[in-house]
C-alpha cells in the first residue's frame, strides 16, 4: 500500500467539506453528474420490514461511480467482558464520538481499483476508512481491538455493509444502485453521497437528503411517551388493567 | 407478519410476540407467578432493547395480573386482607430499592449484580422447594402416613401485632407479610420483577398459607408493584412500549386462561414440584450464562447526540 499525498486525520473533514464545497462551486461546466432518489422519505409504520431506496442518474462520459450514505451520528460505547473469578463481566469500555448510525458503500467497480487509498480515506469510502474515533487518552492498539469489534457488530446488525453494494451502468450514461435498510433502521437524517470518479480522482460529487421517520400511530405513540412520559405511564398502565379485565370477562359466561 | 414497535424501535413478528405472552400467561395461570423473570431475557433475546424488554414487560404484566386476581376471586381463592398487608411493606421496600438500584448503578455492574442475586435467589428457592414437595409426594404414597401439621410453632408466633387472616386460615402477626412485603420490595425494585416466583414460596413456606389462595394473592399484589414500576419506568427513562405490552397482554390473557383451569387441577404438591423444576432450570439457564464463554464478548451501548 503506497503512502498517500493526502494528508487524512484531524483535518480530514474540513477538506472533505472543502472538496465538496470546490465540486459543488464548479457548476460552470455542464453537469457532470445528477443523480436522484426514487424517495426521500422512508416512513416507519407497524408494517415496517425494511425498505429498500433506488438511487438513479447520469454522468457527462465514461467514469465510476461511487454512493456512500451515512446516517446521523452517535456516540457508541463499547465494552467487552473479560473472565473474573470465574464469571464473565464487563471490564473494558471505549468510548466513541461521531460513529455513523448507519452506513453503506456501493461503486460500479472495487474501491481500491477505482480511488487511492487517500481518497477512500477522505471520502470515507468503505468501512475501512469510516476512522472511528475514540475518547483520547485511550492506547491506540485497543482503539483499534474496540473499533473492529464495533464495526463486526453493526456488520451483524446490517447497519454496516458486509460488502460494497454495486453500482450499475445501463450503458455509459445512467446508472443506478440499492439501498438497503434493515428493519431496525435508526431514525434520523441520512446523507447520501455520490461521487464520480476518472482516472482515480473524484470529479464531481452531489449529496441528497433522505429522511428515515417514524409515521402514523408509531409516532404518536413515540411523541407522546417522549413529551408527556407522566401522563404516557398512567395510560400504560390504565390500557393494561382494561385489557386484563376485559379478558377475564368471558370466565362468567363459561 | 411483522408489527414495528415505537418505543422499542424495532419490528417482530407478531405472532412471535403473542407466542411468547401465552406461554408467560400460561405460567401466571398456573402458578400466580408473573412470568417476568422469564419474559424480559426472551424479549431480549429477540431484539427488544434491554431497558424496553424490563419495562414493557412490567406493564403486560399489569394487565396480566389484573385478569389473573379476578379469576382467582371468583372461585373465592384472594386474601385481600393479606395482599394489602403485603403491599403495605412491598411499597415501603420499592423506595428502599429504588435508592439501591441507583447507587449500584453509579458503582457499575448492574447487570452483574442481576444476574447473581437471580441465580442465588432462584437457586436456593428451587433446591428448597423441590425437597420440599419431593418429601410431601413420598409421604402421600406411603400408606398410614400421618398428616403434616399446618404449620410448625416458632418465634415468629411470638410476635406482636397478631392478625386474623380468615380466607388464609391464620392468626399470625402483621409484621411478618409486612416484613415479608418489604424485602419483596427491595428486590422487585433491584432486579425489575413483579417478584411472584419469590412470594409465592414465601407465602407457603414462612407464612404458611394455603396454596390454593397463594396465587390470587401474591397476583393482587404484582398489580399495584408492576403498576409502579411502569409508571417509574415512564416517567424518568421513557422506556415502556405500550404496544409491545398490549400484544403480549392479548396472548398472555388466553395462555392465563388455559393455565389457571390447568392449575385448579393440579395437586399442591404437584403445582410446586413444577414451579421447583421451572425455578431451578431458570437459575441453571442464568448461572450457565455467567460461566460460559460468551459468543461474542463485546457489547455496545449508543447514545442520541
Amino acid at each position: 500500500m503506497s503512502r498517500t499525498v493526502l494528508p487524512v486525520g484531524l483535518s480530514g473533514w474540513c477538506l472533505h467539506l472543502l472538496a465538496l464545497s470546490f465540486l459543488w462551486s464548479a457548476p460552470a461546466r455542464a453537469e457532470a453528474l445528477v443523480a436522484d432518489l426514487t424517495s426521500h422519505l422512508i416512513a416507519i409504520t407497524t408494517g415496517f420490514s425494511g425498505a429498500s431506496v433506488v438511487l438513479f442518474g447520469a454522468i457527462d462520459g465514461p467514469g465510476d461511480v461511487a454512493v456512500v450514505v451515512r446516517g446521523p451520528d452517535r456516540e457508541m460505547t463499547v465494552r467487552r467482558k473479560n473472565r473474573i473469578a470465574g464469571i464473565w463481566v464487563n471490564s473494558e469500555e471505549v468510548t466513541f464520538a461521531n460513529v455513523p448510525s448507519f452506513y453503506f458503500v456501493s461503486a460500479s467497480r472495487p474501491l481500491d481499483e477505482i480511488v487511492p487509498p487517500g481518497a477512500a480515506a477522505l471520502y470515507r469510502l468503505g468501512v475501512s476508512s469510516l476512522q472511528i474515533k475514540a475518547e483520547s487518552g485511550t492506547p491506540p492498539e485497543i482503539v483499534d481491538r474496540f473499533a473492529a469489534a464495533l464495526i463486526e457488530t453493526q456488520q451483524r446488525a446490517r447497519l454496516f455493509p458486509n460488502s460494497v453494494g454495486k453500482v450499475n451502468f445501463i450503458g455509459e450514461r445512467l446508472f443506478r444502485t440499492t439501498i438497503e435498510f434493515p428493519t431496525n433502521v435508526p431514525t434520523g437524517t441520512y446523507l447520501v453521497t455520490v461521487y464520480l470518479v476518472r482516472d482515480k480522482d473524484v470529479v464531481s460529487g452531489q449529496t441528497t437528503p433522505l429522511v428515515v421517520s417514524k409515521v402514523g400511530i408509531d409516532a404518536d405513540v413515540f411523541g407522546f411517551a417522549v413529551r408527556q412520559p407522566g401522563l404516557y405511564g398512567v395510560v400504560a398502565v390504565v390500557t393494561a388493567m382494561v385489557a386484563g379485565w376485559l379478558a377475564s370477562l368471558p370466565f362468567r359466561s363459561s | 407478519m411483522d408489527i414495528y414497535l415505537p418505543i422499542a424501535e424495532v419490528s417482530v413478528d407478531i405472532f412471535v410476540l403473542l407466542g411468547l405472552g401465552g406461554v408467560v400467561g400460561f405460567l401466571t395461570g398456573v402458578f400466580g407467578v408473573g412470568g417476568g423473570f422469564l419474559l424480559t431475557p426472551l424479549l431480549i433475546f429477540i431484539g427488544v432493547p434491554p431497558t424496553v424488554a424490563v419495562a414493557s414487560s412490567a406493564n403486560q404484566l399489569v394487565g396480566a395480573s389484573v385478569s389473573g386476581v379476578l379469576a382467582y376471586w371468583r372461585r373465592g381463592n384472594v386474601d385481600f386482607k393479606m395482599g394489602y398487608v403485603l403491599l403495605a411493606g412491598g411499597l415501603a421496600g420499592s423506595f428502599l430499592g429504588v435508592w439501591i438500584f441507583t447507587l449500584l448503578k453509579q458503582l457499575g455492574q448492574i447487570e452483574l449484580t442481576i444476574s447473581l442475586s437471580y441465580v442465588l435467589l432462584l437457586g436456593t428457592l428451587g433446591a428448597m422447594m423441590m425437597v420440599e414437595s419431593i418429601r410431601t409426594l413420598l409421604r402421600l404414597h406411603r400408606p398410614g402416613a400421618t398428616r403434616r401439621k399446618l404449620h410448625q410453632h416458632n418465634w415468629m408466633h411470638g410476635l406482636p401485632l397478631k392478625a386474623r387472616f380468615r380466607r388464609s386460615k391464620l392468626y399470625i402477626s402483621a409484621l411478618l407479610p409486612i416484613g415479608l412485603g418489604f424485602v419483596i420490595g427491595v428486590l422487585s425494585a433491584i432486579l425489575g420483577i413483579g417478584g411472584g416466583f419469590i412470594l409465592v414460596p414465601a407465602m407457603i413456606y414462612m407464612l404458611g398459607m394455603p396454596t390454593a389462595v397463594v396465587p390470587g394473592t401474591s397476583l393482587l399484589q404484582i398489580i399495584f408493584v408492576a403498576a409502579n414500576v411502569t409508571l417509574l419506568q415512564a416517567y424518568t427513562n421513557h422506556t415502556v412500549d405500550a404496544v409491545l405490552a398490549l400484544v403480549l397482554l392479548v396472548g398472555g390473557v388466553i395462555g392465563a386462561r388455559i393455565g389457571s383451569r390447568f392449575g385448579t387441577r393440579l395437586r399442591g404438591e404437584q403445582l410446586r414440584l413444577l414451579l421447583a423444576l421451572m425455578v431451578l432450570a431458570v437459575a441453571a439457564k442464568l448461572a450457565f450464562d455467567l460461566t460460559v464463554r460468551p459468543a461474542d464478548p463485546y457489547s455496545i451501548a449508543s447514545e442520541k447526540e
